[in-house]
């Protein structure tokens, strides 16, 4: 799950991270009106669309007096914006962050992760501001600090101020980068993360810290002990297919090519994909139905993978583990005819009840190719698709 | 011999009273695994469907003997499940739970140290020593006695690897299923260890995904240490970067834990790398005679 800007900050704020003051705007009048209340100017206006780059495709902008903010924002409302991270098709901004900007004298960055090789959080700071840390990573790793932190003690005092150091901070600085710093690990934990990316984290000409960006990664499997936060989801920044999905609990990521796959189990799902692209064809998505899937799940899979007008044919792949390839096939059978399946349909079965599973296709009087093992299914459903292109 | 567990086994379920923990309690005794009973907080004392049920781990352990647990909990209270699992001294504990949150699972990593027991999973299938023992969901009949490991993260795609194997006449010594999460008990490298160390392993098959550096990890192991010969699969060479691919672990960041990359250096290492998922056994064959 990934929320806007303005709601980074606000969590932010809650925890007693330093933040710019902001107000988030869905009209120019009242960007206008919240301008004049935050403060005498400059501010800065910035789109609230989940995608990085936005300073880049025009999302970013400073204003000098609160007519401007109004002008700036009248723009910004109902735009598409396009960046590196949108894709071609752009993002309708429908909303803006109004918020007061500051006196830059220098910039830092400061990360926290769950790092899998230590199996801890691990905290990551570096003198590179508003760089792409893995571009710093690649070329000067010997700029960026980590920390590990011991989980049954916390981020320490002494943790944070090797990195203000390290960082090059001194004075007053370096107990505000140490309350800034058990601020972050504070939000970290109470929400969950499994990323929290403060780029840049600015040294203002004042000598403060302040966060002037936050983007946060949410560990989806945590969601249900956080309801303030499924609260902050926003739907339209998401595939429609992804939510129908998720509301199915099946597990679906949509893809760009014409062969719709229905598997059980991630990694089945992903070698699926694999082996599709491996004899020539290409996977029009990943979903992977789970165990103990009901028939009305794997109709509703079936209808999902439809509803993706550039499928031209649908792999089905089932291993029975906890699933039994009787309830697979009925299910297949039943959406087949639900959704008056015209596109060619090629079906592997293997496992527990699997002579069962291929006697119900059988009868169902349908037109489906039965397939045996991965290879054969992959090369019967790319040979379907491309039969039908021609 | 095998690796982790054998027909001497004893295993008790935590979770036994929901209907998945019964379920596959049931399955594992028809395949002839010793399941002693099982624990539900609060239902101590009473028996279901043969199974004695105990209100701790503790109380179950003193009472069967059992060294082993397996645990269909639901993720919010899967993790002390885990650490009680821990706590009553219990050697091998495949938690079979999916969902649990990560943070969860760093302390519990944390909790382990220095402890005995050795943990499987979360988010896994569980661990089989065909014909002997079979703890947690996989189907028992796709497998052969023999004398091939199998580690994977993935539960149908391990499905897959032992059905290839199985159909060509080459049995296994055991099956780990070490889970899809990012944070979880025991790793490639682990098992690769144990089924070095096991005179009844005489190759492995290892399945691997996206994200993460566990097969990297496993690989360099392979190159120094292993005698045996090692195959491999890894899954993903089509997942888009910055989505889950369903496992929670299964994600390239930042251009980090991509399939090419991981195939790359597990070739680099003198692993047999399949082309595709449908000829894990071939790579095998290709590195071992039988």
């Amino acid at each position: 799950m990934n929320i806007h800007e303005y709601q980074a900050k606000a969590i932010l704020r809650e925890f007693g991270v330093p933040v710019p003051d902001g107000h988030v705007c869905y009209n120019s009048a009242g960007a206008r009106e919240w301008a004049k209340r935050l403060g005498e100017g400059p501010w800065v206006v910035k789109a609230q669309i989940h995608a990085g780059g936005r300073g880049k495709g025009g999302g970013v902008k400073l204003a000098r007096t609160a007519d401007e903010v109004r002008l700036i924002s009248r723009e910004m409302l109902g735009m598409t914006l396009r960046t590196h991270q949108t894709g071609p098709e752009g993002k309708l901004v429908t909303r803006v962050l109004v918020e007061n900007g500051c006196n830059i004298a220098s910039e830092l960055y400061v990360s926290l992760v769950v790092d899998r090789g230590t199996s801890k959080v691990t905290v990551m700071a570096s003198t590179e501001g508003g760089m792409d840390i893995e571009e710093v990573a690649a070329k000067t790793p010997e700029k960026i600090f980590t920390e590990t932190v011991d989980p049954l003690v916390g981020l320490t005092p002494f943790q944070c101020r090797k990195i203000a150091f390290s960082l090059g901070l001194g004075g007053k600085l370096v107990n505000k980068a140490v309350t800034v710093l058990r601020g972050l690990y504070k939000t970290f934990i109470s929400c969950d993360c499994s990323m929290l990316e403060i780029n840049p984290l600015v040294i203002t000409a004042e000598e403060n810290l302040i966060c002037l960006d936050a983007k946060f990664g949410f560990d989806d499997n945590a969601v249900f002990r956080h309801p303030k936060l499924s609260d902050m989801r926003d739907y339209d920044e998401e595939d429609a297919n992804e939510i129908e999905a998720s509301q199915h609990d099946l597990s679906y990521i949509s893809l760009n090519g014409n062969i719709g796959c229905l598997v059980n189990g991630a990694g089945l799902a992903m070698a699926t994909m694999d082996i599709i692209k491996h004899y020539g064809g290409d996977p029009a998505n990943f979903l992977d139905v789970g165990g103990g899937a009901t028939i009305e799940r794997v109709t509703e899979a079936f209808k999902l993978i439809l509803s993706d007008k550039n499928v031209k044919g649908i792999l089905v792949n089932i291993f029975g583990g906890i699933m039994k390839c009787d309830i697979i096939a009925t299910g297949v059978v039943e959406a087949a005819k639900q959704v008056s399946l015209q596109v060619p349909l090629v079906v592997r079965l293997e496992g527990t009840n699997v002579a069962r599973g291929k006697e119900i296709l059988a009868e169902s009087g349908l037109n489906i190719v039965a397939a045996d093992g991965m290879a054969d299914a992959a090369q019967k459903i790319v040979q379907a698709v491309e039969g039908d292109s021609i | 011999m095998s690796i982790m567990i054998n027909k001497d086994t004893k295993v008790i379920t935590q979770g036994i009273t929901g209907s998945t923990g019964l379920f596959h309690a049931q399955g594992a005794r028809e395949y002839g695994t010793q399941m002693v009973g099982g624990v539900t907080p609060g239902k101590g004392g009473t028996i279901i469907d043969g199974f004695p049920v105990f209100d701790t781990v503790t109380d179950a352990v003193n009472k069967t003997g059992a060294t082993a647990s397996v645990i269909y909990v639901p993720p919010p209270f899967a993790a002390d499940s885990i650490m009680e699992a821990v706590d009553a001294g219990i050697e091998l504990v495949c938690c079979i739970t999916e969902g649990i949150p990560v943070l969860d699972m760093v302390k519990v990593k944390q909790y382990m140290k220095g402890k005995k027991t050795r943990l499987v999973g979360p988010n896994c299938p569980g661990v089989i020593t065909p014909g002997q023992c079979k703890i947690g969901i996989m189907p028992g009949y796709i497998h052969k006695p023999g004398k091939v490991g199998v580690v994977s993260r993935s539960g149908t795609l391990t499905y897959e690897a032992v059905w290839q194997l199985t159909c060509l006449g080459l049995g296994q010594s055991t099956c780990v299923g070490i889970g899809g999460d990012p944070v979880n008990g025991t790793n490639h490298l682990d098992v690769l260890r144990l089924f070095e160390a096991d005179p009844d392993t005489e190759a492995v098959i290892m399945i691997g995904e996206i994200g993460g550096t566990s097969e990297e990890d496993a690989a360099r192991f392979v190159k120094e240490h292993m005698t045996k010969p090692v195959a491999a699969y890894i899954a993903g060479l089509t997942a888009p970067p910055g989505k889950r691919m369903g496992h929670a672990g299964a994600i390239i960041s930042g251009g980090k834990g991509t399939a090419a990359e991981k195939v790359e250096i597990l070739k680099e290492c003198g692993i047999s790398v399949a082309a595709s998922p449908a000829e894990m056994a071939q790579a095998l064959l290709r590195i071992y005679k039988p």
